[in-house]
């Protein structure tokens, strides 16, 4: 199994969630999408590093699932908080800066 | 036939794997429960963590599952119970048209990536990890070389992301109290003067048949009481349908009772009568 072919399941995966978040309303369903362009791009690092024969893809992967962990902790609190002072966890919801 | 062996049994797990991670992919996207598209993330992760480890990152593909599917996704499973259960899409559309262009434009560039990245790629011979992981004596050591030894400074300032995350989650999530918190007598007048429901909600109708909380109690005249059932699975729908027999049991009891008219003794105390019989 060439490279290849993980590198284009990568990008298949990556317009899913493109997918997801143009066109889903809920806010942690627009995250979860954004975590699935993220495992993509892990998948394209991790099957870069393998093409090149050198580790760094894989350690640049390691950080993405890092920075990734770090984005999930404060986004999430961030819905909460929203959650909290709206009552909805809906993206069309706040709309506090429209007028 | 020495290289067709691994080759075949790496195609066979590319090739599960990659439709059952575009099928949990197609899941997110496509259910309507936040639930529900959370577990088919979880199940795109752990075929990605399979991949990893098909594609010679044995500590990748372990820490995808550790980070990935045991942590991540466990909190967004917590997140879903704090916002709500049933909070589904709604489906009024705010900007018209935005679904289908949106789709459109999102097939049009996964289209594009796939053929640029065919023709990009086809040919280029892989090199394989096969030397760069003996290097060290493995995997996990190699990587472990680079992270710290090259990569030093970038490992630590990741390490002050994590810590900032972790307080700016903190500091988010902190709710500052305003008032002060009300006492039970103050709660209790409240409710007495509201005047709506003062004493405790009805508790879920246990039959014969079924005894979980998404059975609706019977009022003395067969009605369902909605109260009796927890809000969440009011709220999405889930009320246990009564069945008929029920009912008929409940008018049974209830004809008997009224039948018995004004008791001279009371048949509460009487446990071996049967409460339909009339005397």
């Amino acid at each position: 199994m060439s490279p290849e072919s993980y590198v284009i399941l990568a990008a298949v995966l990556f317009t899913i969630g493109t997918v997801g978040v143009l066109v889903r309303r809920n806010a942690i369903v627009v995250f979860m999408s954004i975590e699935l362009m993220l495992n993509a791009a892990n998948l394209a690092f991790v099957a870069f590093a393998r093409m090149q024969g050198n580790l760094e893809g894989q350690v640049i992967a390691f950080f993405v699932m890092v920075v990734a962990a770090a984005e999930v902790v404060v986004g999430l609190a961030i819905i909460v908080a929203i959650y909290r002072s709206r009552r909805s966890a809906s993206i069309d919801e706040p709309n506090l800066l429209k007028y | 036939m020495t290289e067709a062996g691994p080759s075949a049994a790496e195609a066979a797990v590319f090739w599960v794997c990659a439709v059952l991670a575009v099928t949990g992919g197609l899941g997110l996207i496509l259910s309507r429960r936040a639930v529900h598209s959370a577990l088919w993330v979880a199940l795109t992760m752990i075929s990605l963590a399979v991949l990893y480890l098909a594609n010679a990152a044995p500590f990748l593909g372990m820490v995808q599952i550790i980070v990935y599917t045991g942590a991540v996704m466990m909190l967004f499973l917590f997140v879903l119970m704090v916002v709500g259960v049933d909070s589904s899409d709604s489906l009024v559309e705010t900007l018209r048209g935005q679904r289908v262009v949106g789709i459109l434009l999102a097939v049009g560039f996964g289209i594009l990536l796939v053929l640029a990245i065919g023709t990009a790629l086809s040919g280029v011979p892989a090199v394989g990890l096969d030397a760069a992981n003996a290097e060290y004596g493995g995997n996990v050591e190699g990587i472990a070389r680079l992270l710290f030894g090259e990569y030093l400074l970038a490992f630590e300032i990741v390490a002050g992301l994590l810590i900032t995350a972790a307080l700016g989650a903190l500091v988010l999530a902190h709710r500052e109290r305003w008032q002060p918190r009300r006492t039970q007598r103050q709660l209790s007048e409240e409710r007495v003067r509201s005047g709506d429901q003062m004493v405790p909600l009805p508790a879920p109708g246990v039959y014969a048949r079924h005894n979980a909380v998404d059975t609706p109690a019977l009022l003395p005249d067969g009605s369902v009481a909605e109260i009796s059932v927890p809000g969440p699975l009011r709220a999405r729908g889930d009320l246990r349908p009564v069945d008929a027999a029920a009912v008929a049991e409940t008018e049974v009891l209830a004809s008997g009772r009224a039948a018995l008219g004004p008791a001279d003794h009371p048949v509460a105390d009487d446990p071996g009568t049967s409460p339909g019989e009339p005397r």
